[in-house]
């Protein structure tokens, strides 16, 4: 991964998902249960947690690219400072990579 | 060690060794009735040891050993040698079983369908499995539950059912005298008696069922019924099973299917008839 502070300051940073079939994403009622294959951890998730990382799997994306899919796909819609902070979360549990 | 048994308890055998002859002579009786491993193989061994040498002689406590053990398993006095013995098997189930997914739940069956039962000590899990076991019903087993991990089946672990404290009187009221080991008082969870399952459930005890309704019973609660959701379903069960993680996505896939197609209710009770009555009723309207 490199360090943001290589990016040049007019890079947007952009997000990348795991690799495919890297993660297991079951419905229970309105929490999903997310096992990753990789650590072997298990999480329970809301949306968008979902909607996210399938908008994500189409390909690398920055967040208001990502905003863009969202809205399209899946009718989620909130502003950027709360996607900003599900991205933070997802890299922090490593189910997505901060390019 | 000098003294030892072998034994199965559905899916899983045992050899248990021991310093002294005492326990090994009780378990023979107890689990007379209960198949001994295939060629003399165990899948685990538990072993009750003389902490020092001269301990076998001058008040002896037992020091349990097995193939998986705690750091910090106390030892028990001599008199607790049955108790030690049940302790160190539970234990091998609870650390290595990896065959099947463990829930820490009891279980009975009718008409090839489970009923299962998880929660926390003294939920009254146990007690009211071992009633129904009196009750038409066939005992899985009053502590381990074990989920088929490659088809939608439960196994059983029909181990002596461990009666605590007021659960003694309420069977020793309703079961004949030898089916009872004996009464073992000042342990660590108060008074335990061990009773042996009905020879039925003992016979039958490789016969799986497919489960049909899961109930978080509490005990000493207003009487009162509460559907639970899959996802809270999901987290606390996998916190009532003690190899979830090990069995890595093979165990998500069992108890993700599980959650998914066996209704689940909380279940307050405040008499063990009343308990009985719920059970009976939720049996009717989700069982079949």
């Amino acid at each position: 991964m490199t360090p943001p502070t290589d990016r040049p300051s007019d890079t947007p940073v952009s997000y990348r998902a795991a690799a495919p079939g890297a993660t297991i994403v079951t419905p229970l009622d309105s929490l999903y249960a997310l096992y990753d294959r990789r650590s072997g951890l298990t999480q329970l998730v809301a949306q968008p947690v979902p909607a996210i990382l399938s908008a994500l799997a189409e390909g690398v994306a920055t967040p208001g690219e990502l905003q863009a899919r969202l809205e399209r796909d899946f009718a989620v819609e909130g502003e950027a400072g709360a996607l900003a902070a599900r991205l933070d979360e997802l890299v922090a549990l490593g189910l997505i990579e901060r390019l | 060690m000098r003294h030892g048994t072998a034994l199965r308890i559905g899916p899983a055998s045992f050899r248990i060794a021991s310093d002294w002859r005492a326990p090994i002579a009780l378990l023979d009786r107890l689990y007379a009735d209960y198949p001994r491993p295939e060629a003399g193989f165990a899948d685990f061994t538990v072993r009750l040891e003389a902490k020092r040498p001269w301990r076998r002689w001058l008040r002896p406590s037992i020091h349990l050993g097995g193939d998986y053990m705690l750091p910090d398993a106390l030892p028990l006095s001599l008199a607790h040698g049955l108790l030690a013995a049940e302790m160190g098997m539970n234990l091998q189930m609870a650390l290595g079983w990896r065959r099947q997914l463990l829930l820490h739940a009891s279980a009975v069956e009718k008409d090839g369908r489970a009923l299962v039962m998880t929660g926390e000590s003294g939920s009254g899990k146990s007690t009211l499995a071992a009633m129904l076991g009196e009750r038409g019903w066939r005992l899985l087993g009053d502590e381990f539950t074990l989920l088929d991990l490659d088809r939608p089946g439960v196994r059983g672990f029909p181990r002596m059912v461990s009666l605590k404290n007021e659960a003694i009187a309420a069977m020793a009221g309703e079961v004949a005298g030898e089916r009872f080991g004996p009464l073992l008082r000042d342990t660590p969870k108060g008074a335990i008696r061990h009773l042996v399952p009905r020879r039925d459930a003992i016979a039958r005890m490789d016969e799986g069922a497919l489960p049909a309704v899961l109930l978080y019973p509490r005990f000493g609660h207003a009487a009162a019924v509460r559907p639970l959701q899959k996802s809270e379903n999901f987290m606390r069960l996998t916190q009532a099973s003690t190899n979830y993680v090990a069995l890595g996505e093979r165990g998500y896939a069992a108890l993700t299917r599980f959650v998914d197609t066996v209704p689940a209710f909380g279940v307050d009770y405040a008499s063990g008839a009343e308990g009985l009555a719920t059970v009976e009723r939720l049996w009717a309207e989700h069982g079949r």
